[in-house]
């Protein structure tokens, strides 16, 4: 099951956290207690040039060292801190969540166009596989990831998310049936600038897994969502195509719907669909990527898994459940149910 | 004659209460089994081949045919198949030849492979009520697509070059005319172009009865260079460049002149019963450098509008042959496995030279991707593919598309029985003798295979729709729906499975 929300504000004003944990803990029926998590754009105004590293470690007196030193190869630290948490009665706090700001140094990486995020992107990678003890589960720049076992409500109070205000946030309720109880394998996932929520099972994984590791990432979290974040950071990203066209080559247009389209865009659909075949996502789901300038929701190419839309002024609404958006706002207008792989997208504007 | 005769493989029996004398049996054995003797049926089993076509065309069901009726002292290690090969090479000291795939009891990698199916926690999907697509594209493919801004409108920047388009990811694999007769080939050909997919010529030649299926047709060139000219070339949907076959890899091919008739010597472009040799490496290739110019050369004598296979055998380093091959500007890479069927091939090649198409596949599909060339070559995996299960595993396994052959044979009448090398084959399909050839209606026969591959299609999409995969990309190297049952740890991991219930 799942229940998976995401939220924009298109002017860039910002939301504080209590909004989005009553949406998701609206969805309660759709998790059982045991994953829970939200992430905030803009959470980090002070720190906003620095990538926000954040990390879960079993025992901070022994392996901490071992991840400062690997980040110090790559850069500066600027600033670390333990994650404040609160005590709950039902949660226990079986990892110390720590987030560093951090500047990598570009001349390490010379031949890259992108050097930060390569420099970042490979840092995630040589943690989460070699460090036991320790998993970076953010990367990004002014981004706050949180994220627990447990209910949603306990999750937000755990982290006081209340405290911090986005422009966009994403929450997702977790009905875990592949890895109960880990932290690490709660949404929202995220690499660099995406973050994703995903409600549904990847029947493709393996397929898009084999796919994205030929390119270099890795995959940690035994959990098939984490595909979805290196494949838009692979188009999207490393390729450069636009959002319309990565969610195009994940849930593309049927063959048959492509023979029938007009010369040019069946062209290009073609194209797509022959050099991204093996990105092609299958098996049910309902996703909303969020990035510092957007955030896409589309579902798989039968829609096998809901997803409603909503909008007030500059707000911009995605979910599973319109009952979960209105408790957000309840003056909600414009609700839609965007058809079988069509991408919605709300897009900041200022 | 100091060994004397053997056992008879077969013993023929004739229900008299039965047989009605109708002579059918008889007419249609062309290894002389049957005659007519006073007002009886008299039968020779030694000339028996099992292939049962008299069984077929009995109308009383009278006829029997036994398996080795009388055996050898059973022996583990010296078994009957060993024994009758010394007595042969002690009488004759030549080469054995046999016919069809390897008759070895190794273990099919296929049967330990379980697929998966969804549920609850996602729904299987039905292929009747949803779209399924086992649309298949076989050539190159970008890596990356780029756009560029053209007066506000976005155009593609990244050309595409020329794929075949396959509604199904079977094909039928290369036999040549002669090898086979026309007859099987026209009925092969209307089935690939009923059912959207294609086929190979073989190192054959292309005959003019074919031309008006030659779109379905992948023409072949092999190291003979048999019936190859520009106008051979240029007809076909795609070239295909033989190196190997997993039937006997490493060693070339020989037609008997006596199957070289007047109309196979036309489209061979060689004397009339004159012996084709195909030699055991291409003249002109000794290296990866030289297969890389005649890809090129076929591409610039096409311009470039053709794909270009290269077909190499399953051999124990396949994986290395196959990026060497993915480098070139080849746009697909065969993969014959060791159970690849043939007319004819040296017994202890057929037998014991080569690996098998499952691990072949997983460990080129492996290599490619582990050198980020994956989306430069499409793989095609042929030899010992009997069922729609082995299309999805060995696609699962990272296989873009099949080559079928013996199983469209059987298709069309062949029952297995492995003698394709006399030229008598009383199906009409490994012969050339007009009479024998007479038998196989293409209409009837062509029918027959195009259902097999409609057949074997509707299962792939129930396959794909129980384990809630509604394209074929999703379960092309999808190892994760494949379990092993009773697989060794080493062979599991060259497959990259996990074992049934991890």
């Amino acid at each position: 099951m799942c229940g998976i929300i995401g939220v924009i504000d298109r002017s860039s004003h910002k939301m504080d956290g209590s909004g989005i944990k009553s949406a998701l803990a609206m969805m309660d029926e759709r998790g059982s207690g045991e994953g829970a998590g939200y992430v905030a754009y803009g959470a980090f105004p002070e720190f906003k040039d620095y990538y926000a590293i954040h990390v879960f470690f079993d025992n901070i007196h022994e392996i901490k060292d071992t991840v400062d030193r690997e980040l110090s190869k790559w850069g500066e630290i600027v600033f670390d801190e333990e994650i404040p948490t609160y005590e709950q009665p039902n949660l226990r706090k079986v990892h110390t969540p720590w987030r560093y700001f951090f500047s990598p140094d570009p001349l390490l990486m010379p031949r890259s166009m992108t050097p930060e995020d390569d420099i970042v992107a490979h840092l995630v990678m040589k943690i989460n596989t070699t460090i036991a003890g320790a998993l970076v589960f953010s990367s990004g720049k002014n981004i706050a990831l949180f994220k627990a076992s447990g209910w949603p409500e306990e999750v937000a109070d755990f982290y006081r998310i209340e405290d911090y205000d986005g422009y966009i946030w994403l929450g997702h309720n977790r009905y875990p049936t592949n890895t109960p109880g880990w932290w690490g394998g709660a949404h929202p996932f995220n690499l660099l600038n995406w973050s994703v929520v995903h409600n549904g099972e990847i029947t493709s994984y393996g397929a898009n897994r084999r796919y994205i590791e030929s390119y270099g990432y890795k995959c940690t979290m035994y959990t098939d969502t984490e595909v979805v974040a290196y494949l838009f950071d692979l188009l999207a990203r490393r390729h450069g195509l636009t959002p319309e066209m990565t969610v195009k080559a994940l849930a593309p247009p049927f063959w048959d719907e492509i023979d029938c389209m007009p010369k040019k865009e069946e062209f290009i659909n073609r194209a797509i669909r022959l050099a991204y075949g093996p990105a092609l996502m299958n098996g049910p789901f309902a996703i909303i990527v969020a990035r510092p300038d957007a955030i896409i929701g589309f579902t798989d190419r039968i829609k096998l898994r809901p997803l409603v839309t909503g909008e007030l002024g500059d707000r911009l609404f995605i979910s599973s459940e319109e009952a979960a958006i209105r408790v957000m706002e309840p003056d909600v207008t414009d609700i839609t149910m965007p058809r079988a792989g069509e991408p919605i997208i709300g897009r900041i504007v200022a | 004659m100091t060994i004397g005769s053997v056992p008879s493989k077969f013993r023929v029996s004739v229900n008299h209460d039965q047989c009605m004398l109708c002579g059918r049996c008889i007419e249609n054995c062309p290894y002389g089994v049957f005659r007519m003797e006073n007002n009886q049926i008299h039968i020779n089993s030694r000339q028996c081949v099992a292939c049962h076509r008299c069984i077929a065309m009995c109308p009383r069901d009278a006829i029997d045919i036994k398996e080795r009726p009388v055996d050898y002292r059973s022996h583990p290690v010296w078994t009957p198949e060993v024994r009758e090969a010394i007595y042969n090479q002690a009488r004759t000291g030549r080469i054995i030849l046999a016919g069809m795939g390897n008759a070895v009891d190794y273990p099919i990698i296929f049967d330990r492979l379980v697929l998966d199916a969804c549920q609850v926690t996602n729904p299987s999907i039905d292929p009747l009520r949803e779209p399924m697509e086992l649309r298949t594209y076989i050539g190159k493919k970008p890596s990356r697509i780029e756009f560029e801004k053209m007066n506000g409108d976005i155009e593609l920047k990244t050309a595409l070059v020329p794929n075949l388009q396959l509604e199904t990811p079977i094909m039928i694999g290369h036999m040549s005319y002669g090898a086979i007769s026309l007859n099987a080939q026209q009925s092969l050909a209307r089935a690939v172009k009923e059912t959207g997919t294609f086929m190979g010529t073989g190192e054959g030649g292309l005959h003019e009865s074919l031309y008006p299926y030659q779109d379905q047709m992948i023409v072949q060139v092999a190291s003979g260079r048999f019936g190859v000219d520009i106008n051979y070339l240029e007809r076909g949907a795609a070239v295909e460049i033989k190196i190997g076959q997993g039937a006997k890899p490493g060693i070339g091919g020989h037609l008997p002149g006596e199957k070289v008739c007047a109309d196979v010597s036309c489209t061979r472009m060689i004397p009339e019963g004159s012996d084709a040799i195909s030699p055991a490496p291409h003249h002109d290739i000794y290296s990866i450098e030289d297969l890389k110019q005649l890809v090129r050369s076929l591409k610039e004598a096409t311009q470039w509008k053709k794909p270009v296979f290269v077909k190499i055998a399953a051999v124990h380093n396949s994986a290395a042959i196959a990026a060497g091959i993915a480098r070139s500007s080849a746009d697909a890479v065969v993969i014959d496995g060791f159970r690849g069927g043939t007319g004819a091939a040296p017994k202890v090649f057929r037998d014991h030279v080569g690996i098998p198409i499952e691990a072949a596949i997983a460990s080129v599909d492996a290599k490619l991707r582990s050198q980020g060339i994956r989306n430069e070559v499409s793989l095609i995996a042929s030899g010992g593919i009997r069922e729609s299960a082995d299309v999805a595993k060995v696609i699962a396994l990272g296989a873009d598309a099949v080559y079928i052959g013996t199983a469209a044979l059987v298709a069309m009448g062949c029952r297995v029985c492995g003698t394709c090398y006399r030229g008598l084959c009383p199906w009409g399909i490994a012969t050339q003798r007009p009479d024998l050839v007479a038998r196989l209606d293409p209409e009837t026969a062509g029918k027959n295979v195009a259902n097999l591959i409609n057949a074997w299609t509707l299962e792939l999409s129930e396959l794909m729709g129980a384990a809630g995969i509604n394209s074929i990309e999703s379960l092309r190297g999808n190892r994760d729906r494949l379990r092993g049952y009773l697989l060794d740890e080493a062979i599991m991991k060259v497959l990259d499975v996990k074992p049934v219930g991890a």
